[in-house]
């Protein structure tokens, strides 16, 4: 099956998740709370906020937690980014190691990278990478660019559709491709009928999670999902030193898109922030929840509590629901907590560094080294979220780290690690 | 060479480390922080330590195999010195005045010492484990019909040491007593030397898990453990679990 007509969309779609954001502020007005009640965080919360967004410490908290709550509630975002990404690498890296089809060599290439790679040449082979790069990037960046001005001019619903038709590809051609070749691996006989029950059921449960209103845990696992087939694409049909260049070189454009003053990321970050509207919810994956506690009726003093799944609530309509909105001298508390969100570009790419980690070579411990390196940079670009505290690009550490990793590994850890195992010697 | 073998020296080799990282690990997110950090670490010492071994072998004559051995040994206990410096440096920080959280500190050493070994385990089995599940027959050219069955319990010896290595060596950086951390060390480089005499299982296996039980007890009084507290805590009379369950002691 030929794979030269994947939609432009799909190219700029990942490469507008490439960013990493503190969570914003959903529309709940702020809160101001009685004196005497515990503070709540202040309106443009950050994932590790001194103002500690809890109902109160306990009241037998030592001193010592005092200083070590941020840096708790710090660690409680980084494991809240960890357990997605981690698992998304998972489902890729099991892909690949089971599924062979994945990391078959194809001659079939994608549009956007027709220099192959079949010389014996290492100049030329160079050449061709660095050429399938430009193509790659410039098709991004103009995508990305076209995107932001369609932003600013409030093309919504072109927008919207464009969204839709990517993800109903994700969801439903490039899901039944990968069911397919599962089936294929493990010699397993399935009917058409169970399958298009199956794919359709799958496909319109994950429209309406990621586009309109579902549980918040579902939407993260369809997230997590498109990213791993979107990764599994690209590492299939991506000739292999064009990966790495495309790394490093969409690293460095995310780098610039996001920090610089006229970067596209930027600018649509910050419309966003200022028309106060959530950036489109099938680019982000967002781990946060809000829990508003609040009495319903002062007078016999009873609580209601209400959760709710924060990309539910902002992409119900713009405005938030009237049943939501306090009342000043009723609340008791408002607890929320707030998640960050990290962008599914970014975990497009982890996903695609570390499977093709795993597809060339065989080796378990480079796939071990990528993952940890990603998790450390991942880590590292948190830390600086927290202390720069505005959206920050989340590729280039994780993807410079993973790819020193993955070539020192490969080149000068797995010869000693081999002949290590070979004697059976530890170290 | 079947899916029993790969499952039970899986859960041989990870076991312990996996039942601690369950309980004492997982539900703090910080300690999960500070366990991938020690993986990495780890993985930086090796790097390191592969780097040196990869160019002496470019310059040394690739034909002779004892040479070739020798240089290995060199590298494996190059790799232990550098290994040791990490939390050396991390301990010389301790000393100069890192010294406010006493409380996370307790939990950092540990943690990431079994990071470490989680690291060093991961790294010497995995691929054994993965060869494991396919076809084949082992020791088919009279090599020993044990292999898969000692490197499990080898890694679990060493994971374990690693976890314990990490609180006696920064306990010994802390208070200042040197006597411990050459002890550390001097113990990981006689561990990895044992296992120089592998195929014969016996010389290397036994003193390491002799070596490891000591370890463990020089550890687990090191951190504040005695018979009492042992017994306290196995009849559910500690403090913690009656404060969790409210009932006088």
């Amino acid at each position: 099956m030929s794979v030269m007509s994947v939609s432009d969309s799909d190219e700029e779609l990942y490469n507008e998740r490439t960013a990493l954001v503190p969570a914003q502020n959903p529309a709940v007005p702020s809160y101001r709370p009685d004196p005497e009640l515990s503070p709540t965080e202040d309106s443009d919360s950050k994932t590790a906020g001194r103002s500690g967004g809890r109902a109160g410490p306990d009241p037998g908290a030592e001193p010592e937690d005092e200083e070590e709550e941020p840096l708790k509630y710090g660690a409680k975002h980084v494991i809240m980014l960890f357990v997605p990404v981690t698992l998304c690498m998972a489902v890729v890296v099991a892909t690949i190691k089971s599924v062979s089809f994945y990391s078959e060599k194809t001659t079939q290439q994608l549009i956007y990278t027709p220099f192959s790679e079949d010389t014996p040449d290492v100049g030329r082979r160079l050449l061709h990478s660095v050429l399938n790069t430009a193509i790659m990037i410039s098709v991004i960046v103009v995508m990305t660019i076209l995107l932001v001005v369609l932003y600013k001019n409030r093309c919504y619903k072109f927008i919207h559709g464009w969204l839709i038709l990517s993800s109903l590809m994700l969801l439903f051609w490039f899901s039944f491709m990968y069911l397919g070749e599962v089936f294929r691996t493990y010699n397993v006989a399935v009917d058409y009928p169970t399958v298009a029950m199956v794919i359709w059921n799958f496909g319109a449960v994950g429209m309406l999670c990621i586009h309109w209103k579902g549980p918040l845990q579902l939407q993260q696992a369809y997230l997590i999902l498109i990213s791993a087939l979107m990764a599994l694409v690209f590492i299939k049909y991506l000739p292999e030193w064009s990966t790495w260049v495309i790394l490093g070189a969409i690293s460095v454009y995310d780098l610039v898109a996001v920090l610089s003053p006229k970067g596209p990321l930027r600018m649509l970050v910050e419309t966003a922030q200022e028309r106060n509207e959530p950036i489109f919810p099938a680019l982000i994956y967002s781990s946060a929840m809000i829990w508003t506690v609040m009495m319903a009726n002062p007078v016999d003093g009873q609580r209601s509590e209400t959760g709710s799944d924060e990309e539910a609530e902002l992409n119900g309509g713009r405005a938030e629901p009237p049943s939501r909105r306090p009342r000043p001298v009723t609340e008791e508390e408002l607890e929320e907590e707030r998640g960050v969100k990290l962008g599914l570009g970014d975990f497009i790419f982890y996903s695609v560094l570390v499977g093709k980690a795993a597809a060339t070579g065989g080796d378990w411990n480079t796939t071990l080294a990528c993952f940890v390196a990603i998790l450390i940079g991942l880590c590292l670009t948190l830390l600086l979220l927290a202390i720069f505290r505005k959206a920050l690009p989340a590729l280039p550490i994780s993807i410079a780290f993973g790819l020193i990793f993955y070539f020192s590994t490969d080149f000068l850890v797995q010869p000693f690690m081999d002949n290590l195992a070979n004697h059976q010697f530890y170290i | 060479m079947t899916a029993a073998v790969f499952f039970g020296c899986t859960f041989i080799a990870f076991g312990p480390a996996v039942s601690l990282f369950l309980f004492t690990i997982a539900r703090e997110p910080l300690r999960v922080i500070f366990l991938i950090a020690g993986a990495f670490f780890w993985l930086v010492s090796l790097l390191l330590a592969s780097l040196v071994w990869f160019i002496s072998v470019q310059i040394s004559n690739k034909e002779s195999a004892s040479q070739q051995k020798g240089l290995l040994i060199f590298g494996v206990v190059l790799s232990v010195l550098l290994q040791e410096t990490f939390p050396a440096s991390a301990g010389v920080l301790v000393i100069l005045g890192f010294q406010r959280d006493i409380i996370m500190l307790c939990c950092f050493v540990s943690v990431s010492g079994l990071g470490f070994g989680f690291m060093s385990g991961a790294f010497s089995v995995v691929n054994i484990l993965a060869d494991s599940v396919g076809p084949g027959t082992v020791g088919i050219h009279g090599d020993s019909q044990h292999y898969f069955l000692s490197s499990a319990f080898m890694t679990m010896a060493i994971i374990l040491l690693h976890m314990f290595w990490g609180v006696i060596f920064f306990d010994g950086c802390e208070k200042q007593r040197w006597l411990a951390v050459a002890a550390v060390v001097a113990s990981h480089l006689l561990v990895s030397s044992l296992t120089f005499q592998n195929p014969q299982y016996v010389s290397s296996l036994v003193p390491t898990y002799i070596v490891m039980f000591f370890m463990g007890i020089w550890a687990f009084y090191t951190a504040g453990g005695s018979l009492r507290n042992l017994k306290l805590c196995l009849t559910c009379k500690d403090k913690d679990f009656l404060l969790a369950n409210h009932r006088p002691r």
